[in-house]
């Protein structure tokens, strides 16, 4: 039905490089998100797919035709946006059905695709009402239904939740989710926010200061980041970065000195890495170990219970790491614990903050987000 | 307990005293404002008074000592309209200032248009420039302009005071504009390019409704300028296109000084645009502190 091809692809404001030089590749039917900082481009990027923003240089192909000289309205696109960007003086009805009046489509038909989009999103009882008299999450629906009566190729979608409470974005999320299965159309999607990049996306692209760190499926980035930067953004709370020593590498993997003099051996490939190399090692907070025998300790600053689960903020050192433990621990501020980590899910980057390859790939990292359901399970959350 | 006692009998008979004190300062200072607007309103609307009673007086009780003991008469107004035409005068007013605050609106809208929407480095320097000729003495151009006005032939033509009009407030109107447009969100015209708008569909279904009050205020003001406007009308009119500011200015002329049919004149001159500003103060107020408060 569609595919993006998007061919070293740069933005320059004046003297300011935004982008520089994308490869990205979209295939038929996919959910891509972009994810990244503030000020990283994803926003820029998607406006140069919409046509909104031209590009500086570079080839923006949609199934395999050059857009880069096309309109906005004619690249087959819809595009939802953070502000909803609803007409404040036009019906829910002629919101919707705006671009078929600016097409000359005549007034019936004009309602039957409508009412048709308005059964999707059950905004059939909102039709004759004006934007400000709607709650956010009906907005942000009429903003969809909006993009679904073009009938686009490719959905395109703009920090869309950002502007909705925590209860109705998960709730928007799933029934995003559910949108992007019932309409089979592709669809890019930008946010800052990782947990609706993991639980949306088929593909997740990081971007920063204009470039693509990585790009892979959910698993794939959680289990193998390629840098530094990438492992720190994916997964939340964040990962913990520790300085640690190379003390000899093998088969079997690195023996690296931990800060309180222990050695451990993790399984990655440690081939080229000369004797004492400074390196950094990375474990998530639900990948660290409370454990009297461990080898790491720390002082205890702040403890936030979750119930299920409690989060200990521990002073090692310089560094402030961030276990997560069981609900039930029984220690407080000031204490002292120690604490060790499963080595088979810890990583390792170099000095250039890239990782060092493991030595075993993780089984889910290839898991495609259809492969979580039964195949009559339509709902995907 | 006692230290308990002791504290809480200070702060409950103090309190409301303390707040009453504050209530009267409060009212007092609510009162002074309110006598010093209403003597500010007085002494800046007391001449329009002031020259509507004289138009009810006879010459020799308007220029005898002011008094507001008399008896009213309407010999100014029938003798004024007998020796000059009012209608033909306030037919040009209306056709010159609605003519022109037409014209600088069709002309001002895209210009403000482009410097909003697709500004460039040097868009804020034009906006100055434009309105530093505004500080320009219009005397200053007067001779150019009448030559020109002469040779074209626009000179006592309601095209040639239509002319100028709109290129008088053509600055104010194209800046007027610009901060309305350019409050309105981006979002909304890109959504709306993405919906297959072209510019001038873009103008016409979505940034002229959504900004209508603040155009609507603009031509208001648009209106009460040029209908105040003298100096222009009374330098390149003289009969065929002469507005109401020279109807008013004919009364002053060769027989002497008649203060009262000079009153008389000036208020059926002033009433139109009086009430027309009155009608709409609301709109106008909202124009005009726009972008001051938000």
């Amino acid at each position: 039905m569609a595919t993006l091809e998007l061919k070293q692809i740069t933005k320059s404001f004046d003297d300011t490089h935004v982008i520089k030089g994308v490869d990205l590749e979209v295939n038929d039917r996919e959910f891509v998100v972009f994810v990244g900082p503030s000020g990283c481009g994803k926003s820029t990027l998607m406006r140069m797919i919409a046509g909104l923003e031209s590009a500086t240089s570079g080839d923006i192909l949609i199934d395999g035709q050059r857009m880069n000289e096309v309109g906005p309205a004619d690249r087959g696109l819809a595009m939802v946006f953070q502000s909803y960007a609803l007409y404040p003086h036009m019906t829910v009805e002629d919101n919707m059905g705006f671009s078929m009046r600016l097409a000359g489509i005549s007034k019936d038909k004009r309602r039957e695709k409508v009412l048709e989009a308005a059964k999707i999103l059950q905004l059939e009882p909102l039709l004759d009402r004006k934007p400000k008299a709607l709650s956010g999450g009906q907005r942000q629906r009429v903003a969809i239904g909006r993009a679904i009566v073009r009938n686009p190729s490719i959905f395109l979608f703009d920090e869309p939740l950002s502007n909705l409470d925590a209860a109705l974005r998960v709730q928007m999320r799933i029934e995003l989710a559910r949108l992007h299965e019932e309409l089979d159309a592709t669809m890019i999607y930008v946010t800052h926010d990782q947990i609706e990049a993991m639980t949306m996306a088929d593909k997740i692209v990081v971007l920063q200061g204009g470039e693509v760190e990585q790009v892979g499926s959910p698993m794939e980035l959680y289990h193998h980041p390629r840098n530094r930067f990438v492992a720190g953004f994916i997964g939340s709370p964040k990962m913990n970065f520790i300085a640690v020593e190379r003390v000899s590498s093998d088969g079997e993997g690195v023996t690296i000195k931990l800060p309180g003099g222990e050695t451990r051996q993790v399984p990655i490939d440690g081939a080229g890495l000369s004797s004492g190399a400074a390196l950094e090692l990375g474990v998530r907070p639900e990948h660290l170990v409370l454990d009297e025998q461990g080898p790491m300790e720390g002082c205890i600053q702040v403890l936030e219970r979750l119930g299920g689960q409690t989060s200990l903020y521990v002073q090692m050192g310089d560094s402030l790491l961030t276990i997560m433990a069981d609900g039930d621990v029984a220690y407080r501020v000031n204490d002292s614990v120690r604490f060790g980590f499963s080595s088979d899910r810890a990583h390792l980057f170099d000095a250039d903050g890239l990782s060092l390859a493991k030595l075993h790939r993780h089984p889910l990292a290839g898991l495609r987000r259809q492969d979580n359901r039964a195949p009559s399970d339509a709902v995907d959350q | 307990m006692t230290t308990a006692k002791h504290s809480s009998v200070p702060s409950t008979s103090a309190a409301p005293l303390e707040r009453s004190a504050l209530t009267s300062a409060l009212l007092n200072r609510r009162l002074w404002l309110g006598v010093l607007g209403w003597i500010l309103a007085l002494v800046i609307f007391f001449p329009i008074f002031w020259m509507i009673v004289t138009g009810f007086k006879t010459e020799a009780e308007a220029i005898a000592d002011p008094s507001l003991i008399f008896s009213p008469t309407l010999e100014n107004y029938a003798e004024v309209q007998s020796r000059a035409g009012y209608a033909k005068f306030a037919l040009n007013s209306v056709v010159v200032a609605f003519g022109s605050t037409l014209l600088a609106l069709l002309i001002a809208i895209p210009a403000a248009y482009s410097m909003a929407f697709l500004p460039t480095k040097r868009t804020k320097g034009t906006l100055l420039w434009m309105l530093s000729t505004k500080m320009l003495p219009p005397v200053g151009v007067l001779v150019p302009i009448y030559l020109l006005f002469r040779d074209t032939g626009l000179l006592d033509t309601r095209t040639g005071l239509v002319i100028v009009y709109t290129l008088m407030n053509l600055p104010i109107v194209v800046w007027m504009l610009y901060t309305f447009f350019k409050d309105m969100p981006k979002d909304i015209l890109e959504a709306g390019r993405m919906d297959g708008a072209g510019t001038l569909q873009e103008v016409i279904y979505l940034l002229l409704p959504l900004t209508l009050p603040g155009i609507a205020s603009t031509g208001l003001l648009a209106v009460i300028l040029s209908w105040n406007e003298a100096f222009w009308s009374l330098n390149l009119t003289s009969s065929q296109a002469a507005p109401l500011t020279a109807y008013i200015a004919s009364f002053s002329s060769p027989e002497g000084l008649f203060w009262a049919k000079l009153s008389a004149a000036s208020t059926m001159a002033i009433a139109p645009i009086v009430i027309f500003g009155w009608l709409t103060q609301k709109q106008m107020v909202r124009g005009l502190t726009f972008g001051a408060v938000k």
